[in-house]
């Protein structure tokens, strides 16, 4: 039980897929403008790694070690599949805004490396409570980053008005800034800052 | 027809550029930018794979996913994800083979960066983009080609300005991982300069 809990916490904060592995970059920075978005994209990508961990796990005696990233790739784009078409299912306006950012889900590198680093070596269970654990440390990124990028930039949070805009009568001048490219990079960095600052123990050499 | 195509080539390279405004890539981009030289050779592998694998995936789409392209009423867009991850791993593959025989020196400059490409999220996302904005042949093989230029373009400004840090006093909190991504966020705000170019 506590292997399970450490499993679980570990990639939150100590081992964190974006900050300290710096795996799945990419959609971090992309889908982060808006924090439904990021919610959505979160909870996509963490079922597409528990489920792509399980099933690796499950055959991880059957698979030929030469061919097994090709049968990873095979799992995981099956398994985006089905979460690109229950997304389009369900919310479609977010699955729009994700645009090509779903079936990125494919390429991103937590899952991969999940699934060869963890879940080749692990039985189902623990490998199903490894992969809750990195999307939720995804997630924690994800949400933070969303957060902050729609508060400053647009004055909300979940589309609701929390800092009334000057253009509607209010006294918040948004910040353009936030809702471009660039301020993804920046609080990121920062929060990798933040996050190495407190635990000295992960600073990189120079 | 060709100042089309030139506006599209600069449109790929500088105003949507992967790396810099889509966030493509990242991985390798953070990654293998540690070195101009090897990050030349990252930038050559991929111009190379998405030149062949965009225009490949394009006849793929055209010819087979789309709706009613192979039988009337069959629509097999849902696999397009599935086959075009299938196309790039098998081009990489062959894209290396090929060069082992009849280009060993360029081979061995590319070396280990051919095979580490398939899961480049730069080749499978324009791919993606290609589909969604419904590019023709000779527009997805413009496109590839561009959004490669525009990543290799990318990686090597980004690595040069690494092998200067290192004269650099940078917080221990901020140093490798955090300062690249600072610098980065700059690049981009420079990148974004070209928003505004009308070709």
């Amino acid at each position: 039980m506590a292997k399970a809990k450490e499993v679980l916490l570990d990639p939150l904060v100590n081992n964190n897929p974006i900050a300290v592995q710096v795996l799945g970059v990419c959609s971090a920075l992309a889908v982060t403008t808006k924090l439904e978005t990021a919610v959505v994209m979160s909870i996509a990508l963490t079922a597409v790694v528990a489920l792509s961990n399980v099933s690796v796990s499950l055959i991880r005696e059957r698979i030929p070690p030469s061919i097994r990233i090709i049968v990873q790739l095979t799992i995981i784009a099956s398994l985006v599949i089905v979460t690109d078409q229950v997304l389009k299912a369900f919310v479609f306006e977010v699955s729009k805004q994700l645009s090509v950012f779903v079936g990125l889900i494919i390429t991103n590198c937590i899952v991969m490396g999940r699934a060869e680093a963890f879940a080749m070596q692990n039985p189902p269970k623990e490998a199903f409570i490894d992969g809750i654990g990195n999307g939720l440390g995804y997630s924690l990124i994800l949400i933070g980053v969303g957060f902050f990028r729609e508060l400053f930039g647009s004055g909300k949070v979940f589309g609701a008005e929390i800092l009334p805009l000057t253009s509607a009568g209010g006294w918040y001048t948004p910040n353009g800034l936030m809702v471009l490219s660039p301020a993804a990079f920046f609080l990121i960095g920062i929060a990798i800052w933040i996050m190495r600052s407190m635990r000295p123990e992960l600073v990189e050499e120079n | 027809m060709i100042e089309h195509y030139l506006s599209l080539l600069a449109k790929a390279v500088f105003v949507e550029n992967m790396a810099l405004a889509f966030f493509l890539g990242m991985c390798s981009f953070l990654a293998v930018s540690k070195k101009v030289d090897t990050a030349v050779g990252l930038g050559a592998a991929v111009v190379f794979v998405l030149t062949v694998t965009c225009p490949l995936n394009n006849l793929l789409y055209t010819f087979v996913l789309k709706e009613g392209a192979l039988s009337p009423g069959l629509d097999l867009s849902f696999l397009t994800f599935l086959s075009f991850i299938g196309t790039i791993a098998a081009a990489v593959q062959i894209v290396e083979m090929a060069l082992e025989k009849y280009a060993p020196a360029l081979h061995g400059q590319l070396g280990v960066f051919l095979p580490l490409i398939a899961v480049n999220c730069a080749i499978l996302g324009s791919s993606l983009f290609m589909v969604e904005r419904d590019y023709n042949f000779g527009e997805s093989a413009v496109f590839g080609f561009g959004s490669g230029l525009g990543f290799a373009l990318a990686i090597v400004a980004l690595a040069a300005i690494r092998e200067k840090m290192h004269y650099s006093d940078v917080p221990p909190g901020l140093r490798g991982l955090g300062i690249t991504f600072i610098v980065t966020g700059l690049m981009a705000i420079g990148f974004m300069a070209f928003g505004g170019i009308q070709l």
